[in-house]
């Protein structure tokens, strides 16, 4: 759909008052910076709530949020607008967490009552009787996305994610819980009907994950890109893969007898 | 207000709770497991849930909470107040009813108590104190996989503030949520302490709008919540009062966010009765709290050792860096004591350390080396504070470490100075 480019890459970070509880705007600096260190010119773009949507980003990013918020923000960007017609040009979407429940047909708003999504993935999240996701996520990429390699981070959500027949998951659940099924992370099932990753990896995934970050970015620039010094990325995925695997899925690294004594951390 | 009962007059089954919770902190003690206060106050408060009530009843009692500054702010308050007579408090940061009960028992009759409060407990413990004085810090994002909403939290200091006679809230006019919070109390006294951060206060508490913030002051664009006029400002040497005197505004602690605590706590020493100018020269006193702002000497430099634990917290130790090119040591967890998920640090200002050598360590060294790579930071990785300080390899060094990263260090160097 798009073209090998010569002008500036439009980041497009939606409404971060509303979608930034989790350091959700690194997203954006990650992708930014790693446009910048190949040469590339970038813009980030901040789209505040209750101001008009541009259409013209590349790039549009969705972060995580509070069941009110989150209404809020699916309210705002509707059904059938500048959203909807930036995906339908050839835009690439990243939602996560509170993001991608509000990008599906629908999700459990704050009072119980079932939300209107974007309907821009075919994908519902419902409210279960299961406790809520907390903790460390680590996914096997499905064959199609083989090249993002394994898939590490944070969750901490509510809802579960059932996919519809238009929809693929990213991978599958090696530690944690993702959509609830086994599976993590939605996207289209035909890139025709839009570039739109959602993922349960919250906050600033693409940090830990800088694949996906290139993933999303060739996407925009119609070429594959230059390999970067991805050194520190490597050293915290070696890190976290060795912790998950260790069984240490919440971060409680050496808490002594004393500690546990003391009920200290 | 009342002054009854005396530690004499308190019933048979508080006295009982008070000896076991000594009992148990003396062993604790003797185990060499901490101060015991904590567990102590547990034990007390589990044979007389009543404990923190009763006990305060014989005290004039300032609570200060926030999300920043609460312990740093207490010992303020209760240096102010020491230029007039004794104070009990809870110094080091035991901030839930086992620390206040602990504190409280060692107090003599009638001294007046300043306690700090953690700002989840604060309704409650309003609603048990009965405080002369509340003293309101800021409000923002904290370890966010256990506090889910910054504003909820708001809400509920608004609703039990609203529910008691107080006699005065002293409270952070720059802060937005803190304005919002206070505005149930029937009496305020507004201060001037500054804030760093506004990310949390962005969607107005009142109607949901937006609120614009200038350099020097705050409103919404959809309704008439502002910024409340101070009382007391700081003009950069003096406290000054609306309608009163000025006062030399002198403190010891480092950066601006600290001004701000030393102004608030003016305010406090005011509201409970000591005179400015008699109170001021106290804030002098403090060089060191908890262990925070302290110096030590680590593998042949010294090092300033500052907490932060969230991204104001963060915003503001950065202000309090000696100047590039000093190194910078920077250590972070992510122990449940300092919220599992460390995504915040996407969220914490450090583009603003480009210019000096960045080392980061702690057992979530790599997220922040991660994270001060795509700001452009000069960094490097060592596995302990000790080799972290040797790859800065400079006489001087400031480390910032979050919450059990810090305490960690303190029981290296040891915590007394």
């Amino acid at each position: 759909m798009s073209t090998p480019r010569d002008s500036v890459v439009r980041v497009g970070l939606l409404f971060p008052e509303l979608l930034g509880t989790y350091g959700d705007g690194g997203n954006a600096v990650i992708l930014v910076q790693r446009l910048r260190w190949r040469g590339l010119d970038a813009e980030l773009v901040e789209i505040a709530a209750g101001t008009t949507v541009p259409e013209t980003c590349d790039l549009y990013l969705l972060g995580g949020g509070e069941d009110a918020p989150q209404t809020e923000a699916a309210r705002e960007l509707g059904t059938d607008g500048p959203l909807h017609r930036a995906v339908a040009r050839g835009a690439v979407v990243l939602a996560v967490c509170a993001g991608m429940q509000i990008v599906g047909r629908s999700f459990p708003g704050g009072s119980g009552r079932t939300e209107t999504g974007l309907g821009l993935l075919d994908c519902v999240t419902v409210k279960t009787d299961e406790p809520r996701a907390v903790g460390e996520l680590l996914v096997t990429p499905d064959a199609a996305f083989a090249d993002l390699g394994r898939l590490t981070g944070f969750e901490n959500h509510g809802g579960r994610t059932r996919l519809g027949p238009g929809a693929r998951p990213l991978g599958r659940v090696v530690a944690g819980v993702g959509n609830g099924d086994g599976t993590e992370g939605v996207t289209t099932a035909d890139e025709a009907d839009g570039r739109v990753v959602g993922t349960y990896l919250h906050g600033p995934v693409l940090a830990r994950n800088p694949a996906l970050a290139d993933a999303l970015l060739a996407w925009v620039v119609g070429a594959p890109l230059d390999p970067l010094d991805d050194t520190d990325a490597d050293a915290l995925r070696a890190e976290r893969f060795r912790a998950v695997e260790q069984g240490n899925l919440d971060g409680v690294a050496h808490r002594t007898w004393r500690d546990r004594l003391l009920r200290r951390n | 207000m009342t002054r009854s009962p005396h530690r004499s007059e308190l019933p048979r089954r508080s006295r009982a709770a008070l000896a076991a919770g000594r009992g148990v902190a003396t062993l604790s003690r003797a185990a060499h497991l901490g101060s015991g206060s904590v567990i102590g106050g547990k034990l007390a408060l589990a044979v007389d849930p009543l404990l923190l009530g009763r006990l305060s009843a014989g005290h004039d009692t300032v609570l200060v909470s926030g999300t920043n500054g609460k312990t740093t702010t207490t010992h303020l308050v209760g240096a102010a107040l020491r230029t007039a007579g004794p104070v009990a408090s809870n110094t080091l940061g035991a901030n839930m009813p086992p620390g206040m009960v602990a504190a409280l028992d060692r107090a003599p009759d009638d001294v007046t108590a300043v306690l700090e409060v953690d700002e989840r407990w604060l309704p409650r413990v309003l609603g048990e104190v009965g405080p002369a004085v509340v003293v309101l810090l800021n409000l923002s994002r904290d370890q966010l996989d256990r506090s889910h909403e910054v504003r909820k939290i708001a809400d509920t200091w608004r609703d039990a503030l609203g529910r008691l006679a107080t006699r005065v809230v002293v409270a952070n006019a720059d802060d937005p949520l803190v304005v919002w919070a206070a505005g149930g109390a029937p009496h305020v006294v507004w201060v001037g302490a500054g804030s760093s951060w506004t990310a949390d206060a962005a969607g107005c508490p009142a109607c949901g709008g937006r609120i614009d913030f200038s350099p020097t002051t705050w409103r919404c664009t959809a309704c008439d919540f502002a910024r409340p006029e101070p009382a007391w400002t700081d003009d950069g040497t003096h406290a000054v009062q609306r309608d009163g005197p000025r006062v030399p505004l002198a403190v010891e602690l480092p950066g601006r966010v600290n001004r701000g605590n030393a102004l608030l706590a003016l305010a406090a020493a005011d509201a409970v009765g000591v005179e400015p100018a008699t109170a001021a020269p106290g804030l002098r006193r403090v060089r060191e709290v908890a262990g925070r702002y302290r110096s030590a000497d680590v593998a042949d430099s010294r090092l300033r050792m500052l907490l932060a634990k969230n991204p104001a917290g963060w915003t503001e130790a950065i202000d309090m860096l000696a100047p590039a090119p000093r190194p910078v040591v920077a250590a972070i967890n992510a122990r449940i004591a300092d919220g599992r998920d460390p995504s915040w640090l996407w969220d914490v200002p450090y583009e603003r350390l480009q210019g000096r050598l960045v080392v980061a360590t702690g057992e979530r060294r790599h997220d922040l080396a991660v994270r001060l790579r795509y700001a452009d930071v000069d960094h490097d990785v060592a596995d302990s504070l000790e080799a972290a300080v040797r790859r800065c390899g400079t006489p001087d060094v400031d480390l910032i470490a979050n919450y059990t990263a810090f305490q960690d260090y303190l029981d290296a160097v040891g915590r007394e100075p």
